[in-house]
């Protein structure tokens, strides 16, 4: 929901009130009431600038690692560029436009541009999405997640898309896909949004359905699309170092903390509540996909972390909502649902999507935000209103609503990445590199660079 | 002179290493090595992906030694090396032509 920090001003006016009942001048208390806001405003940016730092480190080093360990040899820099240049491409899309179509006031499926080239983006804050930090740390904070969200899809292709073709499809997908759906369930007047007048309220503190249902369905439309790797069932295709992926993952894990927590926008109760069940769900779900793989032979690492990223992923839309003992078990249904997914399910249909970004991302985000609808409760935020919590909150209603959320995700998802994969294939000539490049390896045949070198 | 190669367990590399050291061969050289002979390899899973590995690691000493003391260096590097289960190696024996010191130009033996 990302906008939270509603109760602290409303706090802040009613000490003010008790103030002005007082027959002193009014400059004192104008001064005090400055000063309490400067200090609120001191603590919360603190926080904020921290959250936004973490969730840049969740892509770069952290998906970058976690990718880069699970391809082969050939393909790690190629597939830790694909995580590294959207660093810095989603970040001069999100100057030019991006945030404007997200968070610009427009229509209820995407924003204006009134803060095209970030006009009007300042140190005032903007009091519809986070009262006391500046315009300028929420669009950065909201920046970190348009890197990340096209990132997880990469996962899907990895080891065989053309880089150009790479490029304009992320191009594409943040302003058909991402912007759009950013708006819908977080800008002002969203569709979606539940706490800014949106017609159908469905709850997403940190992005279940914005960042990884859109990812991760649009990651499945590509690997049907793309087909499988040459080689695929044939040939060993090992991860090449899951020490790498080990690292990656556990960087996720920390940079999650600002990712959910500082989705609270404030560094309050709030933002304590999202860190403690984004820590329980990432535990939670790394035991139960543990459990899993030793029911059936041993448990392993890749298995471990895997089942911690899902959990991460599951509680994502529900962290400011719900309990810690509703993370606990959110996180542990996570982890065994997802398992199934990427061991059974993928090998029922035999698509090859590669890194599991549909497996992880997409199915543990939509469980995450059916979830939500049944485990958020108003004890844990304030900001929902009376009977308008989840199912625990007697509202079963809001399973209905957040299953409105998911749907509308899952199609654009689809039909955006269909259209924009058809476009990049018409481009660039084909979306895949060539059998001969694909068998030499994307950090040759692409960069022109080795990621480990005899000579070297 | 004679070429010794040794294709042995990993974990036996030091008792190796001591026990030529302790017979007075000095020098030699050693690879970490992929391979297999009769011994089965093992099933790896990743993410319920099963990959049958049937090169195990290995370790290869090479020594070079002068002809009249192969057996010895022989039964020196089976008994340091044995475990006496599937999988501990094999020695293979060479002729070697020729020795060169490259430093000072000896040959033969003495550059051993």
């Amino acid at each position: 929901m990302k906008r939270t920090a509603f109760a602290l001003p409303l706090a802040l006016g009613s000490a003010a009130g008790l103030f002005a009942q007082t027959p002193a001048a009014p400059s004192p208390t104008a001064a005090l009431e400055a000063s309490v806001k400067a200090a609120q405003s001191a603590g919360d940016n603190a926080w904020m600038l921290t959250s936004t730092a973490l969730v840049l480190m969740m892509t770069g080093p952290g998906l970058a690692l976690f990718y880069g360990g699970l391809v082969r040899k050939k393909n790690v820099l190629a597939t830790m560029m694909q995580s590294f240049i959207l660093m810095a491409l989603a970040t001069v899309l999100w100057a030019f436009v991006g945030y404007s179509l997200s968070f610009g006031e427009g229509s209820p499926f995407i924003g204006d541009l009134r803060y095209f080239m970030l006009a009007g983006v300042g140190a005032e804050p903007m009091p519809d999405y986070a009262a006391t930090i500046p315009h300028q740390t929420w669009m950065m904070f909201q920046l970190m997640f348009a890197i990340i969200t096209p990132a997880l899809i990469t996962g899907a292709f990895a080891e065989r898309m053309k880089f150009n073709a790479m490029i304009l499809f992320m191009t594409l997908w943040s302003l058909l896909v991402y912007f759009p759906m950013a708006h819908m369930v977080w800008g002002k007047g969203g569709l979606l949004n539940a706490f800014l007048g949106g017609s159908i309220p469905c709850y997403d503190f940190a992005g279940g359905t914005v960042v990884h249902i859109t990812s991760g369905v649009s990651a499945l439309v590509c690997a049907i699309y793309m087909g499988k790797r040459v080689g695929y069932g044939s040939e060993p295709m090992k991860p090449h170092s899951l020490v790498l992926s080990f690292i990656g993952a556990c960087m996720l894990w920390i940079g999650w903390f600002g990712f959910n927590a500082g989705s609270a926008l404030s560094s309050g109760s709030l933002a304590s509540a999202a860190f403690v069940t984004t820590h329980f769900g990432a535990a939670a779900a790394a035991l139960g996909w543990s459990l899993m793989e030793w029911f059936h032979s041993k448990a392993t690492v890749l298995g471990a972390i895997s089942g911690a990223v899902a959990g991460l992923v599951v509680i994502t839309p529900a962290s400011g909502f719900v309990t810690p003992g509703s993370a606990l078990l959110m996180g542990f249904i996570g982890g065994i649902f997802c398992y199934f997914m990427v061991v059974k399910v993928k090998a029922m249909f035999g698509y090859d999507d590669s890194l599991d970004a549909f497996g992880v991302h997409g199915a543990g985000g939509t469980l995450g935000a059916l979830l939500t609808g049944v485990f958020a409760t108003k004890a844990v935020n304030g900001a929902i209103a009376e009977g308008k919590g989840g199912l625990v909150d007697g509202n079963a209603g809001q399973i209905l609503n957040q299953a409105i959320g998911v749907a509308i995700a899952w199609g654009i998802a689809i039909v955006g990445t269909l259209i924009i994969l058809k476009i990049c294939d018409i481009v660039c000539g084909g979306v895949r590199v060539s059998t001969q490049d694909e068998i030499e390896g994307l950090d040759l045949s692409q960069h022109g660079e080795e990621g480990y070198s005899l000579e070297g | 002179m004679k070429k010794l190669e040794a294709v042995i367990q990993p974990f036996k590399l030091e008792e190796v290493k001591e026990t030529l050291k302790g017979i007075g061969v000095d020098g030699m050289t050693i690879t970490e090595v992929r391979g297999h002979g009769r011994q089965k390899g093992h099933t790896e899973v990743y993410r319920g992906q099963e990959y049958k590995v049937d090169l195990l690691a290995k370790i290869k000493v090479e020594v070079v030694i002068p002809a009249e003391r192969l057996d010895e260096v022989l039964d020196a590097i089976i008994k340091a090396a044995r475990t006496g289960k599937i999988g501990d190696g094999k020695i293979f024996v060479y002729d070697v032509a020729e020795a060169i010191r490259i430093r000072n130009g000896d040959r033969g033996a003495s550059a051993l």
